[in-house]
């Protein structure tokens, strides 16, 4: 990190030319970081089957096949067929198109609530106290019950699971925002925009966000583990999209009746759904040591 | 020290009556005619003004919030439509289950955790140290409901060691509880002991640095002692921190992992109140596992400020 400091220092380098050294800097420090390797290996795998999806398998993931019925894996049918006979090769990775576009979505609707709800307070101490009281009593709640009950009371859609899971979850990366931001506003160059006669707007857009973007991509990053696992926990339950929509809770659930004689339905989601979230926390541990040395587990 | 506990009681009350709000709140967003959604498309109009009023909705908002408050007052938290009985008296009855599988988990978890997290810090760099995280990173990575399932197929469909489900509560007979609550407690603890031993292995290298630690080395401590006594000892206090966090989790994961098992808990409960569409249950069930944490919460920064007297008086 040391280097990349003096970089930004460095008199005569137009700060545009810096900031991309800079950023060069980090990913080269990304792509050495073991398990951010590890965890980008495995995070393009996901992605690679959910966008290829219909090429890695043609079949519909709905198509019934009565007379293929839990068929085990098998060249023919890799991962196997359900009660239906539908094919879950199919059905996972169109399970997974749906489990990165809501941990898409979460993450984008943090990215933008945590900041803004994270920035005023931080930065406009009057409001501080009310939003981290609001902010707080959200907390308070068991993170999976309360996604539990808001998706419970919406009724079962796709949209309504991005709402519970964002409800749940902003609070905790406004949280984090807010604090970078009280730290930030202390420095000196804030000041010295401030005594420069820039405005609130100003100062928050170029000198304060821009330099607490480093705990919220560590935090977005593992935000995305949570929601892609709280997402197959509530469709587990019952609360994710309608069937025969394959999403991977849906499977499970729907192949838990049958798992003494057909385990791989439910063995294989499950599977598929450790495997992302893994690869995002590796991504995520990664992140938090190159970007935020701070946080750093000793090494 | 009873300034402390003053202090923190008083620092929740906001909370506290925020968290009500939001409760009452969380009822009035569903959307629609919930009644016709509750009795079904073949209820009568006397049917659904039947739910309507067991749910309070045929009053204007401002009389079903004081209500809501009056109720909660009196520990009234209306009745469950699918049990017809009451939700207060219901969540009770259940409590003491999820409370045993949570407290069983709650040992693997601070046994297991700690055990790893000290392992791979005194061990640093090597082989153990890498095992362990890995083993701590499966952990927070695995879904807890998906273990459970795997260890359902392994230990009871094809080796038939333990019971797929069920509950037997400890005070009938303590081994037939610890049988059917080892598993559930598994794969409940595994992502807590992954998280305990991740903040164990980082304070714990960060406190055999210090220079008490060297002093006691060079006294000539043995190791155990100088590790068992004076390091854990201070690696402890942070740790406390997270035991609400860890508490909080226990309680989020107990719903699925209840479900999973067919533990007759709070967590069970409340999976057939979502399917069932009983609102009072959901609310109900959702406050006071929330309450319960808060208060849990009160005791965890109590104990801390107990351990470390350097926030008590610096915040007390």
């Amino acid at each position: 990190m040391a280097d990349s400091v003096v970089a930004l220092d460095r008199p005569g380098v137009a700060p545009e030319a810096s900031g991309r050294r800079v950023r060069w800097e980090v990913a080269r420090r990304l792509l050495r970081h073991r398990s951010f390797q590890t965890g980008l290996a495995l995070f393009a795998i996901v992605i690679a089957a959910a966008v290829l999806a219909p090429w890695i398998s043609p079949v519909n993931p709905n198509k019934l096949a009565m007379r293929a019925r839990f068929l085990p894996p098998s060249w023919e049918h890799l991962f196997g067929t359900d009660n239906f006979g539908r094919s879950q090769l199919a059905r996972v990775v169109y399970g997974a198109q749906l489990s990165l576009f809501i941990g898409t979505a979460v993450v984008v609707i943090n990215a933008v609530f945590g900041t803004l709800i994270g920035a005023l307070a931080g930065y406009f101490r009057q409001l501080d106290n009310a939003l981290m009281r609001i902010n707080d009593a959200i907390m308070a709640f068991p993170a999976v019950l309360l996604a539990i009950g808001v998706a419970a009371v919406l009724g079962r859609s796709t949209p309504n699971m991005i709402l519970a899971l964002s409800i749940v979850y902003v609070p905790r990366t406004a949280r984090i925002v807010r604090s970078s931001v009280i730290v930030i506003r202390q420095m000196e160059y804030v000041q010295a925009a401030v005594a420069a006669g820039a405005g609130h707007l100003r100062i928050l857009r170029r000198h304060i966000l821009p330099n607490s973007m480093a705990p919220l991509m560590v935090q977005l990053s593992f935000l995305f583990a949570y929601a892609v696992l709280t997402e197959a926990t509530l469709s587990f339950l019952g609360l994710g999209a309608e069937p025969p929509t394959p999403t991977w809770g849906n499977i499970m659930a729907e192949g838990r009746q049958y798992m003494r004689e057909a385990p791989w339905i439910i063995a294989i989601p499950g599977a598929a759904l450790a495997i992302t979230v893994m690869a995002l926390n590796l991504l995520g541990d990664g992140l938090r040591d190159v970007l935020d040395p701070r946080l750093r587990i000793q090494q | 020290m009873g300034r402390v506990i003053f202090s923190r009681i008083a620092g929740a009350i906001p909370v506290i009556i925020l968290v009500t709000l939001i409760t009452f709140g969380l009822m009035r967003l569903i959307p629609g005619d919930v009644t016709a959604a509750l009795g079904g498309v073949n209820s009568t109009p006397a049917e659904r003004e039947a739910i309507r009023q067991n749910l309070g909705l045929d009053q204007p908002i401002h009389v079903q919030f004081v209500k809501w408050y009056a109720g909660l007052l009196r520990g009234d938290l209306g009745r469950s439509h699918l049990l017809g009985k009451d939700v207060t008296q219901t969540m009770f009855e259940r409590l003491p289950v999820t409370l045993s599988l949570s407290a069983y988990s709650l040992v693997l978890t601070i046994l297991l955790g700690l055990l790893t997290g000290m392992l791979a810090a005194l061990r640093q760099n090597s082989w153990v140290d890498q095992a362990a995280m890995m083993f701590a990173m499966i952990g927070v990575s695995m879904p807890n409901f998906w273990l459970g399932l795997m260890m359902i197929v392994l230990f009871s469909v094809h080796l038939g060691w333990l019971p797929s489900g069920g509950y037997v509560p400890f005070m009938q007979d303590p081994w037939g509880w610890f049988r059917a609550t080892t598993m559930p407690a598994i794969s409940l603890a595994l992502l807590q002991v992954g998280l305990l031993a991740r903040i164990t292995r980082s304070t714990m290298l960060e406190v055999l640095r210090q220079d008490f630690v060297r002093t006691a080395r060079a006294k000539g401590l043995p190791n155990y002692l100088v590790v068992g006594k004076h390091a854990l000892a201070n690696a402890l206090i942070p740790i406390v921190t997270v035991v609400g966090i860890i508490v909080s989790l226990l309680m989020s994961g107990a719903v699925v992992t209840e479900t999973v098992f067919s533990i007759p808990g709070v967590g069970q409960l409340l999976t057939s109140a979502i399917l069932n569409r009983d609102y009072p249950m959901i609310q109900g069930g959702l406050l006071i596992v929330t309450l319960l944490l808060v208060g849990i919460n009160i005791a965890v920064d109590v104990a801390y400020a107990w351990l470390d007297p350097r926030v008590r008086y610096e915040r007390g």
